[in-house]
């Protein structure tokens, strides 16, 4: 077991002009299982690099000191293993047991000693596969568990977790938290960055809150943290247990249809299904993974083809998916689980006006509907930024405003509310029935419960019919 | 998807198990070879001899020629390349095109480049098919002395692939859905496809980037001496098929050569 001591610790990012995280005076003794809070871009994820000895030199500027067992962190790295977010970027090899092996070759372990202690890190984890299974045929959660077992394999005596679970559907989390338990973590210190908290308290007897502007906001247990510093909390995006959000629902019935699916069919990722919204209601589609969800949003969203049964949509006799983009983006906003994936261009007020200028809008128009998009998703500061270089609930604010950017009736949203913390959820579900009240229909493929319970007017839960294991999107024909 | 290198052969065929770097140092000992002479002679003695020993790698004709297709587009191109360009139009006239005529010279120079482009690209491929790539990178490491920085980076890069085609789809489908589509203008669409493309980019590196720190974080970059959690042997076996691919291609040429057919490609 591992003891960490910072004082006045401070790191700034090469090229930045504010320091990353400041003035952090703290001590974490031998065994401890700390939960490291904050509001985003307090630091957690640096803090935890430091730690780690992942901040070279070259790459930014420190202040302070940082130590594990009296060392530097970057000559103490056999002591500290770290888990990510994505198990996608962690997984090395192509075999699951050789992964586990990759950090004990890494650090010189006797040929004759890494099996053993591979097998010993699985049983930990509680992977139920042999160990040739091929990394890429597991799921999100039960990749995310191999990643854990790769790091335990080294026997760290500081285990940091920084968002294990933010990348994972609830099973996959699940999965995971049940995997960090019974590995009997008690023979690690462990620090784990969570927003989720009540998923987090089981795991852990501390709680450090870092303070925006440097510095450390509160420090002690769960129950007393919580009790002076809750509400603070819960207004800095953090999921404070005890803190609900009352349900929004439509005052108004809803009004005249704008989609409809009829035994809508997408070969091997979607069973036949028929479902329709109307404008001034939420439509929750939930249901397991491999349900098909995406793929219902994409192909609702005119952007699959069906490979049988049909979409109509907005009385036209062509279906959606054979519409011009142009067409298309007036009519229908799809918001895609990844925002990454929607950016085109190196601005944030470009990205807005995008939309609106390919439809042909005069540009005092474009202007305007950009300024007031800015400022309804408080991006006005961000006007200039590069979105890919946004934070995660920036980045899903202005994905969703792009959507808005056309004025569509209708809106398709893949996992809206995936990952975010507290102040941009409450924020996206606010506007949500806003646009609802003002009469858009909004489709939203969700694993998120309270967000259903919150928000949606209708529930439609996706069948449970086993798909193909992996498959791949199949090819939208051209219109 | 097409480029993940999936294992077509047999593993437990006979030459298939040779060591990884055996069988890429054997490929190159025969191919080469096989590059210093412009006949269609040795080429096709090459060809006899990689298709007997296809058994011996577990291999299926009609498994390898499905993996190998591409070739055939290669041979299409050289074949129209040569009736348009060729400058040597001797030989007796098969088909009379004015400039283009297609005499026997043409298409017998053809059929040498043609031929040399499936003897040479053969042996790569049959490697390929029947090596697994983590296999590889081992013996790269162990018995051919690669920096493993190299060989396990590209191997983890190369894990990495599969995930590029599913981001591709996802990133068509999201311009479509912001009102980014070329219709049928050949500009638009070729400017479409660089910013995908260029979006792609962005975001395989941002993922090298996190993968790199995840190795890194697990002593990848410790500079501890590595240990091998799998190890590669090479053995007389393997030694005996280098001296037996270079024994090989040395006698295709030398048949070329005693017949007669030799026309080296230097002077």
């Amino acid at each position: 077991m591992s003891a960490v001591v910072l004082r006045g610790f401070g790191w700034r990012h090469a090229g930045r002009r504010a320091w990353a995280i400041r003035d952090v005076d703290l001590e974490i003794a031998h065994g401890e299982r700390v939960l490291l809070l904050g509001p985003s871009g307090a630091g957690k994820s640096t803090l935890l690099a430091a730690l780690a000895g992942l901040l070279p030199d070259d790459s930014g500027e420190s202040e302070g000191t940082v130590e594990v067992d009296g060392l530097d962190p970057r000559k103490a790295r056999e002591r500290v293993g770290i888990l990510f977010q994505d198990p996608q970027t962690q997984l090395v090899m192509a075999r699951s047991g050789d992964d586990v092996a990759f950090g004990l070759e890494n650090r010189g372990v006797r040929e004759s000693d890494i099996w053993p202690r591979v097998s010993d890190a699985l049983d930990r984890v509680g992977f139920p596969y042999p160990i040739t299974r091929p990394t890429a045929a597991l799921s999100g959660g039960e990749a995310q568990r191999l990643a854990l077992a790769g790091v335990l394999a080294m026997r760290p005596g500081l285990l940091l977790l920084d968002e294990p679970t933010a990348n994972l559907d609830p099973a996959g989390a699940s999965l995971v938290r049940e995997a960090i338990v019974r590995s009997h973590l008690s023979d690690a210190t462990l620090i784990i960055v969570e927003h989720r908290v009540a998923e987090a308290l089981p795991l852990i007897d501390r709680v450090v809150v870092l303070a925006p502007g440097g510095g450390i906001r509160a420090d002690g247990a769960p129950e007393m943290v919580f009790a002076a510093y809750g509400d603070q909390l819960a207004d800095a995006g953090v999921w404070v247990p005890g803190f609900s959000f009352p349900p929004v629902k439509a005052a108004a019935a809803a009004g005249a249809l704008l989609v409809r699916a009829e035994q809508l069919t997408v070969a091997q990722r979607l069973s036949p299904v028929s479902l329709c919204a109307a404008e001034g209601e939420v439509l929750a589609v939930t249901g397991p993974n491999g349900a098909g969800k995406s793929t219902l949003a994409l192909a609702m969203g005119g952007l699959l083809a069906p490979s049988s049964g049909s979409v109509a949509a907005f009385g036209d006799p062509r279906p959606p998916h054979k519409w011009r983009a142009t067409t298309l983006t007036g009519r229908i906003g799809s918001v895609f689980q990844n925002p990454e994936h929607q950016f085109v261009t190196t601005r944030v007020s470009d990205e807005l006006a995008l939309g609106p200028r390919r439809l042909g809008r005069s540009d005092a128009e474009v202007t305007a509907v950009v300024d007031a998009l800015l400022d309804r998703l408080r991006l006005t500061r961000l006007a200039a930024a590069n979105p890919y270089t946004l934070s995660g609930g920036e980045a899903r604010r202005l994905s969703v405003a792009t959507a808005l950017a056309t004025a569509p009736r209708l809106l398709i949203l893949d996992e809206p509310t995936f990952g975010q913390d507290r102040r941009t959820w409450i924020e996206l579900v606010t506007l949500l029935a806003t646009l609802r009240d003002e009469g858009h229909a909004v489709v939203a493929v969700t694993h998120d419960d309270a967000f259903v319970r919150t928000l949606a007017d209708r529930t439609f839960p996706l069948g449970t019919t086993p798909l193909a294991d992996r498959p791949t999107l199949p090819r939208r024909r051209r219109p | 998807m097409s480029f993940v290198v999936r294992q077509i052969a047999d593993p437990a065929a006979p030459l298939a198990r040779r060591n990884p770097v055996a069988k890429l140092g054997a490929a190159l000992l025969f191919s080469l070879p096989l590059i210093a002479t412009l006949d269609p002679l040795t080429p096709a003695l090459g060809l006899l001899v990689e298709l007997a020993l296809l058994p011996f790698f577990g291999l299926r004709h009609g498994a390898l020629l499905r993996r190998a297709w591409p070739l055939t587009l290669a041979a299409a191109g050289i074949l129209v390349t040569m009736v348009l360009f060729a400058a040597d139009r001797s030989g007796r006239l098969l088909l009379d095109l004015g400039p283009f005529d297609v005499t026997t010279g043409v298409l017998v120079d053809a059929l040498g480049l043609i031929l040399r482009i499936f003897a040479v690209a053969l042996p790569g491929v049959i490697v390929f098919a029947t090596t697994d790539p983590t296999d590889l990178a081992d013996a790269l490491v162990q018995n051919a002395k690669a920096p493993s920085r190299f060989a396990i980076g590209a191997l983890a890069a190369f894990r990495l692939l599969p995930l590029l085609g599913d981001e591709w789809q996802m990133l068509t489908l999201a311009r479509r859905a912001r009102g980014v589509d070329a219709g049928h203008n050949p500009l638009a669409r070729l400017r479409l496809f660089v910013s995908t493309a260029f979006a792609l980019l962005v975001g395989a590196l941002r993922r090298g980037t996190r993968l790199a720190v995840a190795m890194d974080a697990r002593g990848f970059d410790s500079g501890t001496p590595r240990t091998f959690a799998r190890r590669q042997h090479f053995t007389a076996a393997d030694t005996a098929l280098l001296i037996g691919a270079a024994a090989l291609a040395a006698a295709a040429l030398t048949t070329t050569i005693t017949l007669g057919f030799f026309h080296p490609i230097i002077g």
